[in-house]
């Protein structure tokens, strides 16, 4: 039991990385941008191609985030020059991507098995695997926390909050709108690579189905991070979004392990995502009925 | 300080629905004017403003503002010298961030944004002088969330972004339409205090008659995309509103079509 729980607590915080991704498009500039599936896998994709080929397991995931970066700029591109609506945008891109994954490991998955990774300088300390993603994705995560803490707060991060709030006022406040909405994209896309790159070096291989509904785990992580963990500032909300991705990746675990096939996941987290994200307007239904009833009795 | 030279702005060309919103406009602001705009349903006032603000790009003709040539520039690189405030008191500000995060924001309109800090010690020190001369009491609370701020609350705050940085043209459009009428005389009293205060230009949008002639030393009407009346100086302290709705009526050959104006 012990194992499966620090199985997905050490998952949860490398999906964290991914959750702030999705939550800097979702919740601060208001896009539901689905280039991430794409990215993820990129990001996998550009890790492994790289380890696979000799490079420095770190040089290779500093790719793997530049890689996402990229594509989180064609995204922007299309959006804002070509006023692609958002969410075709993100789609034609992620579609993109696959051709493009494909091309980078010339075949659909790469093994990684007995290759050094990130993980592999504190496994030498005699950390078992387990605990040497758990460790390093705990660093990585603290560090991004720290760093959109700082960024988020400085002029050009709050023209990025502003342009998500009121793109209208943002404008007649000076924003140039369309960089900040690229800029997020860039910077959230470049996230979910990285988080694509040590998925891949934690489980020793990159497939190029990796990123078919991570948009709904990163969105249900979200969404459980919101509703859980009640954040009062900025720096709460980042460390509410990593709590999130840990319960979902425990939640995961234990449906699991109460006997739940492992090919429904999806829809089960589909399903989840669908009732957190009608709980508003399901409550907003059901007051009426709820105060009738009382003024019945 | 504004000069506005023969504009044209049309939609949707060549379709059936082509609307000529602003035919041949020429206009020009000196500097210190406080000008009111008054006009029927679809004369064009909200276009004329959102032309010079760069919201709509106009078809034909010149817009300058304080000697630059802004014609082709885009809505956000005019905001450097443009203060606005609209209709819909949720427009102006961003409601889920703080009052001091919108004044921030404000406060470096036209200024280059770099990766310092957002908000400095010093500029919090300064809202709190600006708000507490609003009289509103929002000097208290400068990290609430502008969302938990009422529409007049809101509107005299996007007043003071507006001129926070000091604008070459402030645009007021139907700015207190919004709101009830007793808190509408309050904003319309806070603007006509930080435009004379500041010596703005400024270009006022109303549909209260009364407002028009009441506020500014020059009255502007339209009809039909074009300005036909355009009354200054003692002519216009004078002024009535049936003398308004009279001359509409000898100028344009119809009656005055703004349900809004004639109860108010």
């Amino acid at each position: 039991m012990l194992q499966i729980i620090s199985g997905a607590v050490s998952l949860g915080l490398i999906w964290a990385i991914m959750t702030i991704g999705v939550y800097i498009t979702y919740r601060l500039l208001e896009i539901a941008d689905l280039t991430v599936e794409g990215s993820l896998a990129m990001g996998a994709a550009i890790a492994a191609t790289s380890i696979y080929n000799g490079m420095n397991p770190y040089e290779a995931t500093g790719l793997a985030l530049l890689g996402g970066m990229a594509a989180g700029l064609i995204t922007g591109l299309f959006h804002t020059k070509l006023k692609i609506p958002a969410l075709l945008s993100g789609i034609l891109t992620m579609i993109a991507l696959y051709s493009v994954n494909l091309r980078i490991m010339g075949k659909a998955n790469i093994s990684l098995l007995r290759m050094d990774t990130v993980y592999t300088d504190l496994e030498k300390f005699g950390i078992n695997h387990t605990n040497a993603v758990m460790l390093f994705a705990l660093i990585c995560v603290m560090g991004l926390v720290g760093i959109l803490y700082w960024f988020f707060g400085t002029e050009i991060g709050c023209a990025i909050r502003a342009t998500g709030a009121n793109s209208q006022m943002s404008r007649a406040q000076g924003i140039n709108t369309n960089n900040m909405i690229m800029l997020g994209l860039i910077i959230s896309n470049g996230l979910v690579a990285l988080c694509g790159a040590l998925i891949a070096q934690s489980q020793s291989f990159a497939d190029v189905q990796m990123g078919v509904g991570s948009i709904v785990i990163g969105l249900a992580s979200v969404i459980i991070g919101e509703v859980i963990f009640n954040s009062k500032n900025f720096f709460q909300k980042l460390i509410s979004l990593a709590l999130g991705a840990i319960t979902y990746r425990l939640i995961i675990a234990i449906v699991l392990k109460l006997g739940m096939p492992a090919n429904d996941l999806k829809m089960f987290t589909a399903l989840t995502v669908a009732v957190a994200l009608s709980l508003p307007m399901l409550r907003a239904y059901l007051r009426p009925i709820k105060k009738s009833i009382k003024e019945e009795v | 300080m504004l000069v506005i030279n023969g504009i044209y702005k049309i939609f949707n060309v060549g379709t059936i629905n082509e609307k000529v919103a602003l035919s041949n406009l020429s206009l020009t602001l000196k500097e210190g004017d406080f000008v009111t705009l008054i006009g029927g349903n679809g004369a064009g006032k909200s276009t004329l403003l959102n032309c010079v603000a760069g919201v709509h790009p106009i078809d034909m003709g010149a817009i300058i503002i304080g000697g630059t040539d802004v014609t082709k520039l885009p809505e956000y690189k005019r905001a450097g010298v443009i203060g606005r405030v609209f209709q819909d008191p949720m427009m102006g500000t961003a409601a889920n961030m703080g009052i001091e995060e919108n004044l921030a924001l404000a406060f470096r309109r036209g200024h280059f944004r770099s990766l310092k800090w957002g908000i400095t010690h010093k500029e919090r020190e300064l809202y709190k002088v600006l708000l507490a001369h609003l009289g509103l009491g929002l000097e208290s609370r400068l990290s609430d969330k502008v969302g938990l701020l009422s529409g007049g609350q809101r509107q005299a705050l996007t007043l003071l972004m507006a001129t926070l940085q000091k604008p070459k043209l402030l645009l007021l459009d139907e700015h207190t339409a919004a709101l009830d009428p007793k808190t509408a005389e309050k904003v319309l009293q806070l603007s006509d205090q930080l435009v004379s205060e500041n010596n703005l230009t400024t270009l006022m949008v109303t549909h209260n008659m009364r407002h028009a002639i009441e506020y500014g030393n020059r009255l502007i009407m339209m009809h039909e995309g074009r300005i036909i009346l355009d009354i200054s100086g003692e002519e216009k302290q004078k002024l009535t509103v049936e003398d308004l709705l009279k001359r509409f009526g000898k100028v344009s050959g119809e009656e005055f079509a703004d349900d809004r104006a004639l109860l108010a």
